[in-house]
């Protein structure tokens, strides 16, 4: 409970000394909240679109935490994300004619796949060269982003768009909106990503797989004594990062824009970061953190037409604050502790 | 051929050496610094702001580093008192870096994208070329020779030895800290003020992980770090000088695997060349 609430403490922190900054450059805190909260939850619309960054970054968050857990620092989410998405719209257009169920199965497994090779090659260099996971990860996303430019542009090119974006997929591969969301792009989904989380929950908590992770990630040398190979821990949990990266291709590719376009992802693979460590790791905190963090994305677009002087790129000071609000752990530790010595004195005094 | 080729190398060399030189100090002390993209783009922004309002591109280099002290001390609170974890709050550190220059730019300059166009006396034609080429000198003497090194070293590698010695390890980091933070922004400074004529969004595109890499690559040592550098000042000058030619058969190579080659170039060697590479033992520990 008390970490909940240092958790709690941090954010609330980060977004202070953000909304301090808006006051700075003369723009009412009070009203860059309210524009926040209005244009995320205002109407059914404005929801669904929000969920539309949330459920993105629930996968992203995922794919950070679970490596996490095993001491590992995926910062590759972005290029997996983009690898999943182009080899979920690329099997689309390979094989339209598909029928419609087994077509969004295949389209999955595709993204899976795709996304997972790319985080497992950096989990496989990891254990068998002995690359730090945080440069190779790095280097992945920029090659990930020029061969996503490169297969966009030369191989599933829309020729009749003038954008860098892929042709469409058929309709046996679509995910229909919700009525309910009034037009806003979210559909199955929601649920489908939902359940994953679920499960993942459960065969993190519950699991021998989990616990393995786990106990790499505590203490290796304990781990190896024990006969866990924390060699494979690393490929399997960043295989298991990538692919869950790679499903971003659900909501995006066959939820939403039905086709691969160039620079899709604002950044869903970094925010994923700052997902999974306000959630310290647990899946179940996720959920929420992951809607916190695409208030911020869907406001931040709000901000740029609702205020006069402040831009969108306000949303990465309140992220970066968050983190660090968050990740000072000792700060928060110290005040408690503080706290708890004074509640003594006090009640030796008396 | 060898000045047309060799100029560019050196000139895209420069920032990753200056920037890499920062991460040598600062990891050498035990602190691992994945802030450098940070600041970098911190340096090229504060760098241009200070030469365009001073006119002096001199005035602006000193205060893109001055500025990128200031940023990196955010870090040194965050990470050695704050106790952060180090890779998670340098990452926040990245992302704050880059809100702060689209935020300021544009309520001092109405432009979210850049600052103004910098006039020529206020930017640099060799300087930081110059500039980067003597801290990797001065970086390795210090290292090797000198007492400031090899507390330095201890401080990263066993700071119970130091702390024993009667030297503070804390404040061996925050000079690793600070020393990134000025040479990293120095780096960025070089970027805005003489490799550019202005700040542009996102314009350090990765160097700074670059710099990182050839950290890892030269196994946290000046000279080693300074020659993988210009590997990737070759890759860069490369890149520049193939796009649009012709290697085999009869269209020219993709413009996007041209884009890539630094980046592969820098696997590849991280995975192949380096072997396990020895970092400085007590690295991203705090006692």
């Amino acid at each position: 409970m008390i970490l909940f609430l240092r958790t709690l403490l941090g954010v609330g922190a980060g977004l202070g000394a953000g909304l301090c900054v808006a006051a700075y450059v003369g723009e009412s805190p009070w009203k860059v909240f309210k524009v926040l909260m209005g244009s995320s939850f205002g109407s059914a619309y404005s929801l669904g679109t929000t969920l539309l960054y949330a459920v993105p970054l629930l996968l992203t968050g995922m794919a950070v935490a679970i490596p996490f857990r095993a001491g590992l620092f995926n910062i590759g989410a972005e290029g997996q994300l983009t690898i999943g998405a182009l080899t979920a719209a690329s099997v689309a257009i390979l094989f339209p004619d598909l029928p419609p169920f087994f077509a969004v199965l295949t389209a999955l497994v595709a993204a899976a796949l795709g996304g997972g090779l790319w985080g497992g090659f950096v989990g496989w260099l990891k254990a068998t060269r002995g690359s730090h996971e945080v440069i190779t990860s790095i280097m992945m996303n920029f090659i990930a982003a020029a061969l996503a430019s490169y297969v966009a542009l030369y191989w599933i090119k829309d020729p009749s768009s003038a954008a860098a974006e892929s042709v469409s997929i058929s309709e046996s591969y679509r995910l229909i909106p919700w009525t309910l969301f009034e037009g806003a792009s979210m559909g199955l989904a929601l649920p489908i990503c939902l359940a994953i989380a679920l499960i993942l929950h459960f065969v993190l908590e519950r699991s021998v797989f989990g616990f393995r992770l786990k106990a790499v990630g505590e203490n290796e040398n304990a781990a190896q004594y024990h006969g866990i190979s924390r060699e494979r821990v690393w490929i399997e949990s960043m295989f298991l990062s990538g692919a869950l990266a790679g499903l971003v291709a659900l909501p995006e590719v066959l939820g939403n824009a039905y086709k691969f376009k160039l620079g899709f992802s604002p950044g869903y693979g970094f925010v994923g970061i700052a997902v999974a460590l306000v959630a310290r790791g647990k899946i179940i905190h996720i959920l929420w953190s992951s809607l916190l963090f695409a208030v911020l994305q869907k406001g931040s677009a709000s901000l740029d037409l609702e205020t006069e002087h402040l831009n969108r790129d306000i949303v990465y000071w309140i992220q970066a604050l968050i983190i660090l609000g968050v990740s000072a752990e000792v700060l928060w530790s110290r005040i408690f502790q503080w706290r708890r010595e004074r509640n003594r004195r006090k009640a030796r005094s008396t | 051929m060898i000045e047309a080729f060799l100029f560019p190398v050196f000139r895209s060399a420069t920032p990753l050496m200056l920037a890499a030189m920062g991460g040598v100090w600062c990891e050498r002390s035990g602190v691992t610094q994945i802030a450098l993209e940070g600041i970098m783009l911190i340096g090229a922004f504060f760098g241009a702001v200070a030469a365009y309002s001073t006119g002096s591109a001199w005035l602006g280099f000193a205060g893109g580093m001055l500025a990128g002290m200031i940023f990196s001390s955010i870090y040194g609170v965050m990470v050695l008192h704050a106790r952060a974890n180090q890779i998670v709050a340098g990452m926040a550190m990245n992302f704050l870096a880059m809100g702060v220059p689209p935020v300021l730019s544009a309520f001092w300059y109405g432009s979210a994208g850049s600052t103004p166009m910098l006039p020529e006396s206020a930017r640099f034609e060799w300087f930081p070329i110059f500039f980067a080429l003597a801290s990797v000198v001065v970086s390795a003497v210090l290292y090797s020779k000198s007492r400031f090194g090899l507390r330095m070293r201890f401080a990263g590698e066993h700071p119970k030895a130091l702390a024993t010695a009667g030297v503070s390890v804390l404040v061996k980091r925050w000079q690793g800290v600070l020393i990134s933070g000025a040479l990293a922004a120095a780096a960025g400074a070089a970027l805005s003020l003489c490799l550019a004529s202005s700040y542009s969004r996102g314009m350090s595109a990765g160097r700074g992980f670059i710099a990182l890499a050839a950290v890892i690559l030269g196994k946290w040592k000046p000279i080693p770090t300074a020659l993988a550098c210009l590997l990737f000042g070759v890759a860069e000058a490369a890149q520049i000088r193939l796009q649009g030619v012709v290697l085999w058969g009869t269209e020219a190579v993709p413009v996007q695997f041209i884009q890539m080659l630094p980046y592969i170039v820098t696997l590849v060697v991280l995975a192949g060349f380096v072997g396990r590479a020895k970092a400085p033992e007590a690295l991203g520990h705090m006692e």
